[in-house]
């Protein structure tokens, strides 16, 4: 471009380009590129730079001795403490190898472990259609997904097509989590989304039921309602019927983390502008139609931390059933402590759950913000 | 059995009246509370006509529009759409709901679903169109307005301008006899309201009966066939265009005039 001077311009002072014909220049390195991001996020200022250094000092203190521990002084194989001890100094993991199987399975005979294998793959292909929507077959693989629940029923219970019964006392370890977590997870949601729209009703009675439904749940603890169901949900259903103590603590966490996730729906459902729902009223769409097709939609976009954040909740509330006598991966693991052969091992125990919930709600989480990007319309 | 009825609502209704009236509002009234927003309203509609509401801010004329597609409800008086009365029958509201297409200040358009999706949605959910078909109409509509390659974008990713086109061509592919506009540009840029007003001229011109709330009187004074003015929740006169601006009878009118035309 010419170098023309401007005539108008205070002397000295030189435009290089025509008014208007500026074109775009890349942006100059001090506000872009790993040195820029180091600069600003880690040594902004005297604060940030004396964090960065703590941070660093304190990571350098407890990363090292970790890493020993868990993986480098740590002994895999053994039959007991003393093997153990005699390796290495660190974790003894050869007591979780050893008890992997009671630890995942609880009680149920190992002759039929193969269930209970395969209601965990049909899990996965059950729950692929809905996470993700680019599954092949995806209409077929959904009908899949809405009969799973009986498919599982009767696979891990068993007593019908010659599979051999297993009382659901027998259900332990990290299986019974999962059931329980799974079942919350999937019937919370569209009880809660139900409650939520009930609340917002011009229906007073509807609306008082559901309010009244909301608030008993909020404001009792889960552990009084797990109880509610050992004890007194006998006295609720006509004598004779035995109703299995699984079921009923399936529906007491299922209804416990409804009350939840009603509130987290309402409070998107109060973030859709009312003209929203005004241009889906004129258009001439049904009241079922509008809230499925244009303001669930974006409610639930919303809410979906909030959530993420009650399913990973409830998840870990599923350890709350040892209140019952009903041993949970946190329940095996601490029965197990009182063995003699591996006493004082507590450690190793502890740190194998929270790897176990880490992992599992870690997954959630980064599930959820992957949809939530996958969901962003915006600019 | 639902359209039958309909017909014969409709033909009691038309003999009853002896009217080619799309739309006939008769000694209605609403309150929002103890405020008495709109009082004792009278106003037929004839097909094809086309109605500029214009007024002080508060003077009932969203108001007005929004009874007529049932987004608010009157409390006393009748109101005719298409023939069929409307009550709290939610069949009656329905099939109004169906006939009258409203374009919203706010635009209004669903921003999970893309543009073609706000189109196709009432024609498939509403009237049942398969979807081919449905979209192959959205396509026209959306070509009528001058934006068909932005079918596959989402609302948050085009200007207030195009948004607004958009939701014109949503309206239009449900095939409606009557639109309702309230203030179309009021949320716009100045060098956008140029491009929606051209579509509604264009509109216009299809022959579509159109009641337009909005504050811009040159559209008024090309495209309208009568000019309504209210203030205070009455109908205090109304005209046709040219006697409207020129030679206004109520002194209100004129100070409203004098106001606006003032700049």
């Amino acid at each position: 471009m010419a170098n023309t001077q401007n005539p108008d311009m205070t002397p000295g002072l030189t435009n290089a380009y025509e008014p208007g014909e500026h074109p775009d220049w890349p942006a100059p390195s001090s506000v872009k590129g790993p040195v820029h991001w180091i600069k600003t996020n880690l040594f902004g200022s005297v604060t940030n730079t004396l964090l960065t250094l703590l941070t660093i000092y304190l990571l350098y203190k407890i990363i090292p001795s970790m890493v020993d521990w868990m993986f480098l002084d740590a002994a895999y194989t053994g039959t007991s403490r003393k093997d153990c001890e005699a390796q290495a100094s660190g974790a003894c993991w050869a007591f979780i190898g050893t008890r992997l199987q009671l630890f995942i399975y609880g009680f149920y005979p190992d002759a039929e472990r193969w269930r209970v294998n395969l209601t965990a793959v049909l899990l996965v292909a059950a729950l692929a259609p809905v996470l993700y929507d680019n599954v092949p077959h995806r209409g077929k693989a959904l009908i899949f997904t809405a009969l799973y629940p009986v498919i599982a029923g009767v696979l891990l219970v068993g007593g019908i097509f010659g599979l051999e019964f297993v009382p659901t006392d027998q259900f332990g370890g990290l299986m019974l989590n999962v059931i329980i977590g799974v079942t919350g997870i999937a019937f919370s949601l569209p009880i809660g989304i139900c409650l939520a729209l009930g609340r917002q009703s011009h229906l007073p009675v509807l609306r008082i039921v559901c309010v009244a439904f909301i608030e008993f749940i909020r404001g009792v603890p889960l552990i009084t309602l797990l109880f509610v169901a050992a004890v007194m949900l006998s006295y609720f259903v006509p004598p004779g019927t035995n109703f299995d103590l699984l079921v009923r603590m399936l529906i007491m966490v299922t209804l416990f983390a409804s009350g939840y996730m009603a509130e987290v729906i309402r409070g998107g459902l109060q973030a859709i502008p009312k003209g929203q729902y005004e241009a889906a009223d004129s258009m001439g769409l049904k009241y079922w139609q509008s809230m499925r097709l244009i303001i669930l939609p974006q409610a639930l976009k919303i809410a979906i931390p909030g959530i993420v954040n009650t399913f990973i909740a409830l998840y870990k509330d599923t350890t709350l059933v040892i209140v019952i006598g009903r041993l949970d991966i946190l329940g095996i693991g601490r029965s197990s402590l009182a063995d003699s052969k591996w006493q004082g091992l507590s450690t190793e125990v502890y740190v194998f759950v929270a790897i176990f919930f880490f992992i599992s709600c870690f997954l959630m989480s980064r599930y959820s913000l992957y949809l939530e990007k996958k969901l962003h319309t915006g600019h | 059995m639902a359209e039958t009825q309909t017909a014969a609502t409709a033909g009691a209704i038309g003999s009853s009246k002896g009217s080619d009236d799309i739309i006939q509002i008769q000694g209605m009234h609403k309150w929002y509370g103890d405020f008495h927003v709109l009082k004792d309203i009278n106003l037929s509609v004839k097909a094809k006509e086309r109605i500029v509401i214009c007024g002080p801010s508060g003077s009932g004329k969203s108001t007005l529009i929004r009874c007529i597609n049932r987004l608010e409800e009157h409390q006393k008086g009748d109101i005719y759409v298409n023939g069929i009365e409307l009550t709290n029958d939610l069949k009656n509201i329905d099939l109004i709901r169906r006939e009258v297409g409203m374009v919203f200040q706010h635009f209004n358009l669903f921003p999970h679903l893309t543009v073609l999706e706000n189109c196709t949605l009432g024609p498939i959910w509403v009237r049942q169109t398969p979807k081919k078909e449905a979209e192959a109409i959205a396509m026209q509509y959306l070509e009528r307005v001058k934006i068909p390659e932005q079918a596959l974008k989402f609302p948050g990713q085009l200007s207030g301008g195009q948004q607004q086109r958009v939701a014109i061509a949503r309206s239009l592919c449900m095939s409606p006899k009557i639109m309702l506009f309230d203030e179309p540009t009021s949320a716009l840029d100045p060098e956008m309201i140029k491009e929606v007003l051209d579509t509604m001229i264009e509109l216009a011109d299809t022959g579509m009966t159109m009641l337009c709330v909005t504050h811009e009187m040159g559209f008024a004074k090309t495209v309208a066939d009568r000019v309504i003015f209210m203030d205070g929740g009455e109908i205090i006169e109304q005209n046709e265009p040219h006697s409207f601006f020129d030679n206004p009878q109520h002194e209100r009118t004129q100070l409203f005039l004098s106001q606006i035309l003032a700049h």
